[in-house]
C-alpha cells in the first residue's frame, strides 16, 4: 500500500492539529507507524487517513484512490477501515459479543446467525472464550483493548489502525495487546499505528512517519529510521524514548 | 455468621420499622384531625363514591394521554434543541424558556379561553391535554437533553468509528445510553404530570378534584373529599415511582 498527503491541515479552533502535513511512503509499506511527541498530531493524522476526520485543506492519497472531502463520502470510506483508540470506546450497555455483532449486522448487512459466528471466531482467536457475555466493566483493561481489536477486525477492514491502543494499560496488559497486533501484522493485515511503544514499532513496523507540531519532520523505511534518524528532533525523540528500556 | 443472620434479619427489621412510622404519622393525623373543630360527616361523602370513581378515571385517562403526547414532545424539543439549523434550535429553545417560565395555571387559562377558542377546538379535554403535554414536555425536553449531552465524546467517535450515521448512532448509542441516565428524572417528571393534572378543574374538566369539589357541595362535606383524594393520587404515583426504580435496576451497568 501507498500513502500520500500532501499539505493536509486540519484545525481545532484556533490549534492547528495538522499545519500542512506532506509525506508519502513506499509503494509496499503495510504496517506503518506515527511516531513523534505528544500534541505533535499523530491521533489526528490516523484519524484523516481512516477517513474518520476530514482534513480542512490538503489531499490524501491511498494507492491510487484520494479520499473523498464530503461527510457522506467519508462514511462510506471509513466503513471499510477498523479503528482502536486509547480505551473507553466499546459501548459499555453491550456484551463484547453485542459490540462486534451489532455493526456487523447494522452497518455491513450481515444475518445475525453469520455475524455472531464471525464474532465468536475472533473473540476465540484473540483469546476471549468465556468472556464472550460480558459487559466492559466486567472486562479487564487488556481484555476491552482485544475485544475493541475484535471488533474492528470482524468486517474484514483493508486497513486497521490504531491509536495509542495500550498507553491506557499497565505493562503486562500491554504485553497480552501488542502480541495480538503483532500476529495481525504477522498475517498480512494493513496497519497504521500511533504509538508511543518504540521496541515495538521497531519490530513490527516497515515504514515510519514521524510528526512533530503538526508537522512530517521525517518520512522513512523503518529500518533507516531506527538506525539513522535523519532530522535531530527524531534523534532525541528516539534517545529520549529508549533511555529507560 | 453474622452476614448470614444480617440478611435474615434486614427484611424483618425493615417491617418493625414500616409498622412504627405507620403508627407514628396514623397519631399525628388522628392528633391534627381532632384539634380541627369539624363534625366529620363520612357518610355523606361515601354517597358521591361512584363520582369520585369516575373523577379518577378520568385524571387517569387524562394523564396517561398526556403522558404520550409530553414524552413525544419533549423528545422532539430536545432533538430540535440540537439541530444544526440554527432558526430551529432558536425556536425549541424558545418554547421551552416560555412554557417552563409561566405557570401552568396561566397557560391553561388562556388556551382554553383564548387559543383554543380561536381554532375551534370545543371539548376542553382535548385542550386540556394537549397543554398539559406541552407544559410537561418542555421540562422532559432539558431531562432528554441533559442524559444526551452526557454521553461522552469517546462513544460518539466509537460510534463513528465503526461506521454508523447519524441515525444509527442515537438509536444503537446515544439512547439506550441517554435512556437510563434520564429515567429518574422523568419517572419524577411524570409524577408531577398526574398531580399537575389537578389544575384542568379550572377550565372545566371533571377529573379528580373538581369531582371532589363538587362532592363536597353537594352533600355538605366540604373537606371529607381530601384525604380519599391524597391517597387515590398516591396509588398511581407510588407504583409508578417504584416501576421506574426496577427499570432503572434493570438498565444497570458500570461505564
Amino acid at each position: 500500500m501507498r500513502l500520500e498527503a500532501s499539505v493536509v491541515t486540519k484545525h481545532y479552533g484556533a490549534h492547528a492539529a495538522l499545519d500542512g502535513a506532506s509525506f508519502s511512503t513506499g509503494d509496499a509499506a503495510r504496517v506503518i507507524a506515527l511516531l513523534g511527541p505528544s500534541g505533535g498530531g499523530k491521533s489526528t493524522l490516523l484519524r484523516v487517513l481512516g477517513s474518520l476526520l476530514v482534513p480542512d485543506s490538503g489531499g490524501i492519497r491511498i494507492d491510487s484512490r484520494t479520499l473523498p472531502h464530503d461527510e457522506a463520502g467519508a462514511l462510506i470510506e471509513r466503513r471499510a477501515n477498523g479503528f482502536v483508540f486509547q480505551g473507553y470506546n466499546l459501548f459499555p450497555h453491550l456484551t463484547a459479543l453485542q459490540n462486534i455483532t451489532l455493526p456487523l449486522r447494522e452497518v455491513h448487512g450481515m444475518a445475525d446467525a453469520q455475524a455472531t459466528q464471525r464474532a465468536l471466531e475472533l473473540l476465540h482467536r484473540l483469546g476471549l472464550e468465556g468472556h464472550e457475555h460480558k459487559r466492559p466493566s466486567q472486562l479487564s483493561g487488556g481484555q476491552q483493548q482485544r475485544a475493541a481489536i475484535a471488533r474492528a477486525l470482524a468486517p474484514k477492514p483493508r486497513l486497521l489502525l490504531l491509536d495509542e491502543p495500550t498507553s491506557a494499560l499497565d505493562p503486562v496488559m500491554t504485553g497480552e495487546v501488542l502480541d495480538v497486533i503483532r500476529e495481525l501484522a504477522e498475517a498480512g493485515q494493513s496497519i497504521i499505528l500511533a504509538t508511543h511503544e518504540i521496541s515495538f514499532a521497531k519490530k513490527v513496523a516497515d515504514w515510519v512517519v514521524f510528526l512533530a507540531a503538526g508537522k512530517v519532520a521525517e518520512s522513512a523505511p523503518a529500518a533507516d529510521f531506527f538506525t539513522q534518524p535523519q532530522t535531530q528532533l527524531a534523534q532525541q525523540y528516539l534517545e529520549g524514548l529508549s533511555k529507560y528500556r | 455468621m453474622p452476614e448470614s443472620s444480617a440478611s435474615t434479619t434486614a427484611p424483618l427489621r425493615r417491617t418493625f420499622y414500616t409498622l412504627g412510622l405507620f403508627a407514628l404519622l396514623s397519631a399525628t393525623f388522628y392528633a391534627v384531625f381532632s384539634a380541627v373543630d369539624y363534625q366529620w360527616n363520612w357518610a355523606g361523602a361515601w354517597k358521591y363514591r361512584q363520582q369520585f370513581g369516575i373523577g379518577w378515571l378520568t385524571t387517569l385517562g387524562i394523564s396517561l394521554v398526556a403522558m404520550v403526547v409530553s414524552v413525544v414532545l419533549g423528545f422532539v424539543l430536545m432533538l430540535g434543541r440540537r439541530a444544526p439549523w440554527e432558526p430551529l434550535r432558536m425556536l425549541c429553545s424558545g418554547v421551552v424558556e416560555l412554557v417552563r417560565g409561566s405557570p401552568l395555571l396561566v397557560q391553561l387559562l388562556i388556551g382554553h379561553y383564548i387559543i383554543a377558542k380561536a381554532v375551534n377546538i370545543s371539548e376542553p379535554v382535548v385542550t386540556g391535554i394537549i397543554l398539559l403535554g406541552i407544559f410537561e414536555g418542555a421540562y422532559l425536553a432539558e431531562i432528554f437533553r441533559g442524559a444526551v449531552e452526557s454521553i461522552s465524546a469517546s462513544q460518539l467517535e466509537a460510534a463513528r468509528a465503526v461506521g454508523f450515521s447519524k441515525v444509527q448512532t442515537y438509536r444503537f448509542v446515544i439512547i439506550p445510553q441517554a435512556l437510563r441516565r434520564a429515567l429518574p428524572g422523568t419517572t419524577g417528571q411524570l409524577v408531577s404530570l398526574i398531580k399537575d393534572s389537578s389544575l384542568l378543574s379550572v377550565i372545566g374538566i371533571e377529573e379528580l378534584v373538581q369531582k371532589v369539589k363538587i362532592m363536597g357541595t353537594a352533600s355538605y362535606t366540604p373537606l371529607e373529599g381530601y384525604l380519599p383524594l391524597a391517597i387515590a393520587y398516591l396509588i398511581v404515583t407510588l407504583p409508578l415511582s417504584y416501576l421506574a426504580r426496577r427499570l432503572e435496576g434493570r438498565f444497570a451497568y458500570e461505564t
